[in-house]
């Protein structure tokens, strides 16, 4: 009797954790998949209605702006994060002095609040008191530079913040990547004479492979959820200018009371997170179990 | 002929090192510069700002815009300052921490050491949850609460944040626990130790490293979360990030730019703290949350 409760022992001891997640996770997403289908407005409602909350999503215009949008920010983000992050890891790399100083600076800006962020460069960027009006101080009185209060532009604030918020956060990444190189191969090329950013660029960059897709799969997925950023920068505006899906889910459903609609925009949210999620999850699962 | 060819190379090398540092100390400003505006424009007058340069040291050194913004600065309907929502935070994260963290041990403990048939599933399956788009959950989780009767309570974050962070908390102690040596448990339960005092034993004082990742992690994380405490909250359980975001886009009056930087600060403060005091072990969870399996 014991020795059965002793063998069942660590079963129970996950199961609370299990059924949490079973629940709240999985069983929410059923949930919401299930609204997706339904008449719901104001409140969760029963009434099957198909994949019109779907249709009349992907016909939404303001859905389309939210889209394009998550797609600017995403690749310039992900690109911007990812070149900038392995330059200042390969430059912090040449044995600098003080890089115990350095590094803690680049990385600071991840343990803060998207709130925060925001609200620091929001009033940085407002031409009204910040780098436009610091410049015309300083004398050049031509310098424009309104892009957070124009509709064409605005997105691109949110990608300078958030590339400073997660720029360092990469470059950590890359940097432990560099470390990981085995000095011998750096040192036999540069034998056969090769010039050093020749080794970077020919052995070292290539050996980068694991960190560049582990980036990938953190800055997408950070970029498909971004949300508070986006608030407090510029509140999905000017106009819907800065909208993404995440805002969009949100004031669809709390908002607007189209719940159908926002449980819609949430379950493509969700496709679109575990498109990339899933296949990198289960390759590292696999390999794990292979070595 | 040879050696000022050498000389005419350490002369490129010394410029190629100046240059590195002036490219490493642009980025350093770069970094650094969205703090500083914060920070100078805090102890500034609201005049100074509106009027002068943003990057200038203030004229007049004041202290009001962190008086009001900790304790009188309109925030939704109260004039109460950032204060209570302070303490919200506190009551929320403490509690949120400690469960997550505790049954994120145990649950590593288990899919390491006590290995049973569908324990990759199980696995894959708490992991695969660190990654959803909390958009999904917030209708459910709102009705969820509300039967529960913890709509709108600080009880109701804890669970929603302990919820969500059990992925998390697993994945970092099961990876820990997976390079601990197995014969060190096997040879503890053969000397008759069970499950538990195995654990409390064997493993938990070997842990210290990965519990205060875990933990900065987890405090990091929720401290600074918003679209939880933007849904979920009262008055009574508003997070800091919550009411701070209402300080600084709250429509109506004068934009006192000053308030909002020393607010944005203090709800800064707390994370920033945790990682000037313990960097090293921030970054090693942000590497942990990375660098799956």
């Amino acid at each position: 009797m014991k020795s059965q409760l002793q063998a069942w022992l660590p079963r129970i001891v996950l199961a609370p954790s299990f059924l949490l997640i079973l629940l709240f996770v999985y069983g929410f997403i059923a949930y919401t998949g299930y609204l997706s289908l339904s008449d719901s407005r104001m409140l969760p409602s029963y009434g099957w209605v198909g994949f019109a909350n779907y249709d009349r999503l992907f016909g939404l215009r303001h859905w389309k702006t939210a889209l394009n949008n998550l797609w600017i920010f995403g690749l310039l983000y992900i690109g911007i994060c990812t070149a900038l992050g392995l330059f200042l890891a390969i430059l912090l790399d040449q044995k600098i002095r003080g890089e115990g100083f350095i590094r803690p600076i680049y990385l600071y800006p991840m343990a803060l609040s998207f709130i925060v962020t925001g609200t620091a460069w929001k009033w940085f960027l407002d031409p009204g008191i910040g780098l436009e009006s610091i410049m015309h101080n300083w004398g050049w009185s031509s310098f424009d530079f309104d892009w957070i209060k124009n509709r064409n532009y605005a997105i691109y604030t949110v990608v300078i913040a958030a590339v400073w918020q997660s720029s360092g956060f990469v470059m950590a990444m890359f940097l432990a990547g560099l470390r990981g190189v085995d000095s011998e191969i750096i040192k036999a090329a540069q034998i056969d004479g090769a010039q050093s950013w020749r080794i970077y660029w020919r052995v070292i960059i290539p050996m980068m492979r694991p960190v560049f897709l582990s980036s990938f799969v953190v800055l997408a997925h950070l970029a498909i959820k971004a949300y508070d950023l986006v608030i407090a920068l510029t509140g999905g505006g000017p106009g819907r200018a800065t909208e993404l899906p995440s805002t969009f889910m949100y004031s669809y459903t709390f908002t607007r009371n189209q719940m159908g609609v926002g449980a819609s925009a949430a379950i493509i949210m969700l496709i679109m997170i575990f498109s990339i999620i899933v296949p990198y999850i289960y390759s590292e699962l696999r390999s794990e179990k292979r070595s | 002929m040879s050696q000022s060819r050498s000389t005419q190379s350490s002369n490129r090398r010394v410029w190629l090192r100046a240059l590195l540092y002036a490219v490493l100390l642009v980025f350093v400003v770069y970094y650094l510069l969205p703090l500083y505006v914060m920070l100078v424009n805090s102890f500034k007058p609201l005049d100074e700002i509106r009027g002068g340069n943003m990057l200038a040291l203030p004229d007049l050194w004041t202290l009001e815009p962190w008086k009001a913004a900790w304790s009188s600065a309109q925030i939704g309907v109260q004039p109460t300052g950032l204060k209570p929502y302070f303490f919200n935070s506190i009551m929320m994260v403490v509690p949120a921490v400690a469960l997550s963290t505790l049954l994120g041990a145990v649950n590593g403990y288990v899919l390491t050491k006590w290995q049973f048939p569908g324990h990759g599933l199980i696995f894959a399956m708490i992991l695969l949850a660190c990654f959803i788009p909390f958009q999904i959950v917030l209708i459910p989780m709102a009705r969820v609460l509300g039967i529960l009767g913890l709509a709108g309570s600080t009880p109701g974050l804890v669970l929603v944040h302990l919820v969500y962070g059990l992925g998390f908390t697993t994945l970092f102690f099961r990876n820990y626990y997976a390079a601990f040596p197995t014969e060190l448990v096997r040879a503890a339960q053969m000397d008759g130790a069970n499950f538990f005092q195995v654990f409390w034993r064997i493993l938990l004082p070997s842990s210290g490293p990965i519990i205060v990742v875990t933990v900065i992690w987890q405090f990091t994380n929720i401290w600074n979360d918003f679209l939880f405490g933007a849904s979920f909250a009262d008055f009574d359980s508003i997070p800091m990030t919550v009411a701070l975001n209402n300080l600084v886009n709250s429509s109506t009056g004068v934009k006192e730019y000053n308030v909002h930087f020393a607010g944005a600060i203090l709800a800064a403060l707390p994370t920033l703290v945790v990682y000037v005091v313990s960097g090293r072990y921030f970054v090693r969870g942000l590497m942990a949350g990375a660098v799956k399996g």
